[in-house]
């Protein structure tokens, strides 16, 4: 019974680290910033999620670690630039419809240019190097400056400013505290997605096989499942979302260059590791852990900022060495 | 036998497993509605044949042919449809889901036909206890009735089981015993690998013993199990006298 007890606590702890973080930041941070860098934190770590979750996904699935992920950040965020540059007028009003009208337009948009594109990538590079582990470090490292390059031929080398739209500028004051607009409708859109995501892997039979074939890919075929097919869905579904995230962070930095999903790459790789390679539970708490620990660090120890990340997942290692969430064979 | 009581037949089947050459020309015939055990001592092929028969890994040469078609070229996905249910020696359990979305993974589109359902729990009913449970916590013995129950949610043809009594106590051998004798009288063709000689003799109708990659014996189960001298040469001291 003891030991039943032990074992239900020791499989609760990864979900109470979250909140320990929040908590014991408190004290030494203080009410006032403290919940203006909570906030930063939950809005970063959900649009790592966005574009981790996607690598998580393909990973478990397909056992494709696909280097070129960055670039359908980038191709999210420029697409982005596109459709809301003849937009200007919506994002210029102070009209908090046609603004969101406008980021919804770019949101799509960008989600579909990134899918497309990577049922194009999968068809054509992806599934050339499956079960060639080496063979796909090579193609999608090469595939990743091509694509890069390509943005620079199609939108110049320059980096294009991406402003916020006009009501999303500015922020809202909760006493001492000070709360970025953007970021609230960043967060609010990202959680959203996030429990779209969600409800499809739990309540579709779609994601059942998703999941089920993360755990056992052999085991799904043989319930007469064709796992190619899933792969090429959940391909293309990893690839929007890093387009979404990618657009998202493009407006968060007000600013987009080619180079935007490269800037991601490394945190979205610590992510998938403290999460627990292919779980998607994992990378969500993985995402908001590390956007949290960013923003505390850098506001108590901006000298400690850069390597938090990695210090934070060598800390977790130590205490769960296959991440959070491990799942079985990964 | 006629030809129409063969449900599946494999006619001189070889596998590779990369460079290794593991089924050496393996004829092989399921009657349909009996149990076939197949036997051997490990490394024998027990695996590779069921494994072969899924399309999990591909015979380069031979024939297998279920219900009078050639599947042998065909994908797995296309193999389970045409109503082959696969239980592995590691019981193919998703460990994440809980033990009702492991049983619907194995239904048709409109999900749990009652009657089947009922016919599972009813043969299983610790699945019913832990329905909501995540399978990975489920102890060996009750992932393996959820494997075998998951197999047989739907109404199949044929069940390729391979080692369900592995590892498991006495106790859960008996049970698992029962459950397969229950599938038998319901006329289910299984081909069962099985290590215990003795769940073998129980429950096999037909036996086929496996060494080096090839059947070198096939025949009935209970002329073999009457035959201590035939056990011995065929299967070995360790398997013949195996609990």
């Amino acid at each position: 019974m003891k030991k039943e007890w032990l074992d239900r606590l020791h499989g609760l702890a990864p979900y109470a680290l979250t909140p320990l973080v929040v908590l014991a930041a408190l004290p030494a941070i203080g009410v006032g910033p403290w919940l203006t860098l909570t906030v930063a934190g939950l809005t970063m770590g959900i649009m790592l999620f966005l574009v981790a979750s996607g690598l998580t996904l393909i990973f478990g699935l397909m056992d494709v670690l696909n280097f070129a992920h960055a670039a359908f950040v980038a191709v999210g965020a420029y697409v982005a630039v596109s459709v809301l540059r003849p937009l200007a007028g919506w994002t210029s009003e102070l009209s908090l419809t046609l603004n969101l009208a406008a980021l919804l337009l770019a949101l799509i948009s960008a989600a579909l240019a990134s899918g497309a594109l990577g049922l194009v990538f999968e068809r054509v590079i992806i599934r050339q190097v499956y079960g060639a582990p080496l063979r796909q470090i090579l193609i999608t490292i090469g595939a990743l400056t091509v694509i890069e390059q390509l943005i620079i031929v199609i939108w110049g080398p320059e980096a294009i400013p991406l402003p916020k739209p006009a009501s999303l500028r500015g922020s809202v004051f909760l006493g001492s505290s000070s709360i970025e607009t953007y970021r609230l409708v960043a967060l609010c859109v990202g959680l959203a997605v996030a429990a779209a995501m969600h409800l499809f892997l739990t309540r579709t039979r779609l994601g059942l096989v998703v999941r089920a074939g993360v755990e056992d890919r052999e085991m799904i075929q043989s319930l007469g499942y064709h796992i190619r097919r899933v792969f090429v869905g959940v391909f293309m579904a990893g690839t929007a979302l890093a387009g979404m995230g990618g657009m998202m962070w493009g407006q968060y930095q007000a600013l987009v260059d080619s180079q935007i999903g490269d800037s991601m790459t490394i945190l979205v790789f610590i992510i998938l590791i403290i999460g627990g390679l292919g779980s998607v539970g994992g990378c969500f708490i993985g995402a908001i852990l590390v956007g949290l620990t960013s923003n505390y660090v850098g506001f108590l120890a901006p000298k400690l900022a850069l390597g938090s990340n990695i210090l934070l997942m060598a800390l977790i290692l130590l205490w769960q060495p296959r991440g959070l969430f491990p799942i079985a064979g990964h | 036998m006629t030809a129409d009581d063969a449900l599946l037949r494999l006619e001189g089947v070889y596998t590779n497993i990369g460079r290794y050459r593991i089924l050496h020309g393996v004829d092989l015939v399921a009657r349909r509605g009996r149990v076939t055990a197949l036997l051997g001592r490990n490394g024998a092929g027990k695996t590779t044949t069921l494994r072969t028969i899924m399309g999990l890994w591909k015979a380069r040469l031979g024939k297998i042919i279920f219900e009078g078609q050639s599947i042998a070229t065909l994908d797995t996905p296309h193999i389970a449809r045409l109503g082959i249910a696969y239980v592995p020696e590691n019981m193919g359990i998703f460990g994440k889901l809980t033990v009702r979305e492991n049983m619907l993974l194995a239904t048709g589109r409109g999900g749990f036909a009652q009657q089947n359902l009922n016919r599972v729990l009813d043969s299983f009913p610790v699945l019913k206890v832990k329905w909501e449970s995540p399978a990975g916590s489920l102890s060996g013995g009750q992932k393996q009735m959820l494997a075998i129950g998951r197999s047989i949610i739907e109404p199949r043809r044929l069940l390729l089981i391979d080692e369900p009594t592995k590892g498991l106590s006495p106790a859960m051998v008996d049970q698992l015993v029962e459950a397969l004798l229950r599938l038998k009288r319901e006329y289910t063709t299984i081909l069962l690998v099985e290590q215990n000689f003795r769940v073998a003799e129980a429950v096999g109708d037909d036996v086929a013993v496996m060494d080096e990659g090839r059947v070198i014996h096939a025949g009935d189960m209970a002329a073999l199990g009457a035959n201590h001298g035939l056990q011995h040469r065929l299967l070995g001291l360790s398997m013949a006298d195996s609990v």
